[in-house]
């Protein structure tokens, strides 16, 4: 039952095979052995059980509230709880209880979706690793999935033990190992510069970027305003179209969604035929840094695309060489912005001294932030400085403007549907990721993914097959704005063709029966 | 800008004289109107001109002074700029505070449309022209009632621009002329209000209440086209009728609803400006005017000491009548401003531009508040000198008084007396009456109607006028008489009945036989006094002209 598909347990469910307890009580279970992962920061244990309760009495009077209703997920922990402590995996927050819902959170409870508990991030989302929170790095559930490790012992050289565990990518590492290791159903992200769509690719799982605009921001803490969304990460992406069918819509309560809404349900319908279909191909992503495998799987599915009668043309975007300096810029800049409140004065850390409101701000500050946000902070304030702000923010603007219109005139082109790798290599050791500092991964890392969020488009990865390794590799599909429920179906389409193997994880528990204990079903499952 | 605030002063409903328009650029040594502690509401009943000093003296012409305002005004609406938290003065500390006004993370500004509809308001009566596209920004600095550590402000492209106020200042031997003057406005911008800081120096704490904390304010910055205090405090007298006439403020000075800085420099005209400074902490008209004429003195005798002046920020000490400068506190600071992420460019629409298929919830037409306009106090003003024939300085003073306006249009409705009349009772008598004793309008205990019924007596020579002072004098008791009952009472009726009047002239020139004799003999004052004599006999009751007309018939002259 826990390798199912959220569509599939929402049958099940409707159906009377598992009540919602039941299965509220295995995710929890699950959870506590797979506590090594370190992918929850809190577990929500009481509320899901009383979600649950709630869930079944609706489920015995006829009254379920739909899909969602009595399935477990999993919310990021940068998005505000109410009741439940958001800490944004940093020593600032700590502590720190929101009094309200963010507008998404509110949504899927709104449909009986059970909270299992927050999960772990890079400190206020600002990292490519989901290893630099004050909680300490996730790990990869598939650096115990019998895929890789067999891959492993064949491998001479590789040591054994855990202490070649993998990263899961981030920021939402966290929010895909939680998904990947069957604790939950679906688990949100958010997604600023690829930090839904990369851990998703590292982990096996779908990650889907909304356009910007089209999902609430209200109640995600933010790292950068302009190009935050919350992300969905699912284990097929028919269970992202129906969490997104949820989440999207205008809120009044924040003013950058848009107010036509898209058609709900959204449900996908299954291609026939891609042969309307024009696929582009961005030149500028080809880069040396790209493992050779990757590179071959992404000319594969091109290949795919083709021999089924799409159109599959090379494509342009002059300006992607850009985007990380430009990003830095504007991330940096807002980011200096954004963390200005957090003095200690209303909510989170406050230092013990008290010779002066000023001292009492830096030395909150000081230990309330890691290096990588100090960072941060002190470039911004350098740009945003009045004699920096031309040369520095105004042409990151102008620079962005110029990323965004790459993308406008790919699309003017007649093309329908970027297809790129997401990562540039499958997930590595954490022992080999953190040989470099934040900065350097993080700009690595988000290449193929942070120029979308510049320009407020839509992005999903797909899972496409497994690494010499036996570790997941993802593509990335890139749509026009506010065409997300045309971006899934190709993606949809992809999906079926390429018949992702479900992560098999029986040496991960000692008792692996009972948790993937209809681990034939849940490979099914992905067929369709 | 409504950067640090802070400390705001003296916030104990401390009433200051505020501003008639009696102030001075030119006459030196005016007394200094005292000072009261009533509290009431945001009037004008100075009863003595400001002291102002700029009058250069012989062989000093040299010097001229530049003064440009920023004025906060609180936009009067029932919430705040970017939240649904309520708009409310002297409500118990952070009682009024949402979770974005508390900025707790993730919250995002959403903003109010009464605000934005304010700001047109107010652009168009400035007649400024109104940006049909504005942008949110961000002002960044740490402060204790600035909890997000910025404050959303109009930095790059504000509602609106290019504008023009008019105001009228008095001149004139007795100050009885109105010369009108204009003053530009730069631009009209929205932004928020920070929260306030209360030090407690005994503990040493600070304590921060957020219930201001993000109250729409609309900035105005009048350019630097004044040049004395007098000027500047008229020219934000008239800004407030005019936001009290819109309802966009209630302009409130005692209450921090109207809050002024003033930028000064002083230099030699045909030469660059001087260096300027701000004045902040400027809560009523008097103490801005005041400030700005010390500040101005203050930079002169400092440059003719060969001094230099700071381009620093002061703070006007009321207490001592002078400025200080707040040093290191409001230092210089880059304010790091940034594009407001979480609002898309504010739009409006015209007429001509509006989408036909819009959701009128959903857009603002200028055209339709540019309609809605109610009448302007300069407006208002032409139609009283109009309409009454009032000299325009009467105008001034009747709109100038809170209430007064209304007053004087409820006993002209009321009684059949002249206009002329009934504006002379109500700005000589009655104001007289109520700044002595330091009332305002809606205190006096003289209604309009009581006044009404008294000019109908008075217009119908039912009493003399000097009666008339006497009636008005007893309704002002309270003791709840109206004029007839005190006429009566007190027999002040003009008698009526000739034959006795006639008889009364008899005895009076019988019994003074020198005087008639004066009268006789061509001295011309000597007939008043018999006139005189005549009215003491009846009690004040006869009509002096009645007396007149009797007398020259008795003594045919």
């Amino acid at each position: 039952m826990l390798g199912q598909t959220l569509r599939e347990v929402s049958a099940a469910l409707k159906q009377g095979q598992i009540t919602p307890t039941e299965l509220c009580q295995k995710c929890l279970s699950l959870i506590k052995k797979t506590k090594f992962l370190n992918a929850y920061i809190t577990v929500s244990e009481e509320v899901a059980l009383k979600q649950a309760e709630e869930s079944e009495k609706r489920y015995k009077n006829g009254q379920s509230l739909g899909d969602l209703d009595g399935i477990p997920i999993a919310v990021k922990d940068n998005f505000s709880t109410s009741g439940i402590e958001t800490t944004c995996a940093s020593n600032m927050l700590k502590g720190y209880v929101p009094p309200y819902n963010a507008t998404v959170v509110q949504k899927l409870l709104d449909q009986g979706a059970l909270l299992m508990g927050k999960t772990n991030l890079d400190e206020f989302a600002m990292g490519s690793g989901s290893t630099d929170g004050v909680f300490g790095p996730v790990k990869n559930p598939w650096s115990y999935s019998k895929q890789y490790r067999e891959k492993r012992k064949q491998n001479p050289h590789s040591e054994s033990g855990d202490s070649d565990w993998l990263i899961t990518g981030g920021s939402s590492g966290g929010s895909a190992a939680a998904v990947s290791a069957f604790t939950c159903y679906a688990a949100l992200g958010s997604d600023t510069g690829g930090s839904t769509r990369n851990p998703a690719a590292h982990c096996g799982l779908v990650g889907f970027k909304p356009s910007y605009g089209l999902v609430s921001r209200h109640g995600l803490i933010p790292l950068v305003n302009s190009m935050d969304v919350p992300g969905i990460l699912t284990r097929c992406v028919d269970d992202a179209a129906m969490v997104l069918g949820v989440l999207a819509g205008h809120d009044p309560k924040d003013s950058t969604t848009v107010h036509d809404p898209i058609n709900k349900p959204l449900v996908l319908s299954s291609l026939a035929d891609v042969s309307k279909l024009c696929i582009g191909i961005p030149k500028e992503y080809l880069v040396p840094e790209l493992s050779s495998e990757i590179q071959s799987l992404w000319s594969r599915a091109a290949d795919l695309f083709e021999s089924e009668g799409a159109k599959v043309i090379e494509v342009s975007l002059p300006h992607t060489s850009y985007s990380i300096v430009c990003y830095h810029v504007l991330c940096t800049s807002e980011v200096a912005s954004n963390m200005a409140r957090f003095d200690g004065l209303q909510y989170g850390h406050r230092c013990d001294i008290d010779v002066s409101t000023e001292a009492m701000y830096a030395a909150t500050r000081r230990e309330g932030f890691n290096d990588v946000v100090r960072g941060r902070i002190l470039s911004g304030n350098f740009f945003l400085l009045k004699e920096n702000y031309e040369n520095y923010f105004v042409k990151a603007q102008k620079v962005r403007r110029l990323i965004a219109n790459d993308f406008v005139n790919a699309f003017n082109s007649g093309v329908d549907v970027l297809l790129t790798p997401t990562t540039l290599s499958e997930a590595v050791p954490y022992l080999e990721f953190i040989k470099e500092d934040n900065r350097t991964r993080s700009a690595q890392d988000d290449i193929f993914t942070q120029a979308v969020n510049m320009a407020g488009l839509p992005a999903v990865s797909i899972p496409i097959a497994l690494s010499n390794q036996g570790l997941p590799i993802g593509l990335q599909f890139i749509g026009r704005a506010f065409y997300d429920q045309q971006l899934l179906t190709v993606a949809k389409w992809f999906e079926k063709q390429v018949q992702f193997p479900v992560i098999q994880l029986q040496e991960l528990m000692d008792d692996c029966s009972a948790i993937l204990e209809n681990e034939k079903l849940a490979s099914v499952s992905l067929k369709q | 800008m409504a950067a640090p605030m802070l400390r705001w002063g003296c916030r104990g409903r401390r009433w200051a004289l505020a501003w008639v328009d009696g102030g001075s650029c030119h006459r030196r040594g005016a007394p200094t109107g005292s000072t009261s502690n009533r509290i009431r509401g945001q009037s004008s009943l100075a009863q003595q001109p400001l002291r102002t000093a700029q009058k250069p003296r012989k062989g000093e012409h040299k010097w001229a002074a530049v003064v440009g305002l920023e004025i906060h005004a609180q936009i009067s609406s029932n919430s705040k700029l970017f939240s649904g938290s309520q708009v409310r003065f002297s409500a118990p500390p952070n009682s009024l505070v949402s979770f974005f006004d508390a900025s707790l993370p993730g919250t995002l500004p959403v903003l109010n449309r009464r605000c934005v509809e304010a700001a047109v308001m107010t652009g168009l009566a400035l007649n400024c022209h109104i940006n049909k596209k504005s942008l949110f920004d961000r002002k960044h600095y740490f402060y204790a009632d600035l909890p997000a550590g910025y404050q959303i402000t109009q930095q790059r492209l504000p509602i609106a621009v290019n504008g023009s106020l008019t105001y009228g200042i008095s001149a004139g031997k007795e100050r009885g002329q109105v010369i009108p003057k204009t003053v530009r406005v730069k631009q009209i911008q929205l932004e928020q209000d920070s929260g306030k800081s209360l030090h407690d120096d005994l503990r040493s704490q600070t304590l921060v209440d957020l219930n201001r904390a993000g109250v729409g304010l609309l900035e105005v910055v009048l350019e630097p086209d004044l040049s004395c205090g007098e000027e500047a405090a008229t020219a934000v007298r008239e800004l407030q009728l005019i936001l009290q006439a819109l309802g966009t403020s209630q302009a409130n000075m005692a209450e921090g609803q109207l809050r002024v800085d003033a930028n000064v420099s002083v230099h030699h005209p045909g030469e660059p400006l001087g260096v300027r400074t701000e004045v902040k902490n400027l809560n009523s008209l008097r103490f801005l005017a005041k400030a700005i004429d010390y500040e101005i003195q203050r930079q002169i005798s400092e440059l003719e000491n060969g001094g230099e002046i700071l381009n620093e920020t002061r703070s006007f000490h009321e207490k001592l009548g002078c400025t200080v400068s707040m040093r290191d506190k409001e230092a210089k600071q880059d304010y790091r401003f940034m594009p407001e992420p979480n609002l898309p460019p504010l739009l409006l629409y015209d007429a001509t531009s509006l989408p036909t298929d819009a959701d009128p919830q959903q857009v603002i037409n200028i055209d339709q508040i540019r309609e809605m306009l109610p009448e302007l106090p300069s407006v208002t003003r032409e139609r009283l000198v109009q309409q009454y024939g009032m000299l325009p300085e009467h105008s001034f003073t009747l709109l100038n008084e809170v209430g007064l306006l209304e007053f004087f249009q409820n006993v002209i409705k009321e009684t059949r007396a002249e206009p002329k009349k009934v504006t002379s009772w109500v700005l000589n008598i009655f104001l007289g009456y109520l700044k002595q004793e330091n009332l305002a309008v809606s205190e006096s205990p003289v209604t309009p109607s009581a006044l009404a019924e008294l000019l109908d007596l008075l217009d119908s020579r039912t009493i003399s006028s000097s009666a008339a002072k006497q009636v008005f004098e007893e309704l002002w008791k309270r003791e709840g008489k109206t004029p007839g009952q005190i006429v009566s009472e007190k027999q002040l009726e003009l008698m009526q009945d000739r034959g006795a009047l006639e008889q009364f002239c008899y005895s009076v020139m019988k019994d003074h036989p020198q005087v008639v004799m004066d009268v006789k003999k061509g001295n011309p004052r000597a007939i008043n006094k018999l006139i005189g004599l005549v009215r003491k006999a009846t009690l004040n009751r006869a009509d002096p002209a009645v007396i007149k007309e009797i007398l020259e018939k008795q003594l045919s002259l």
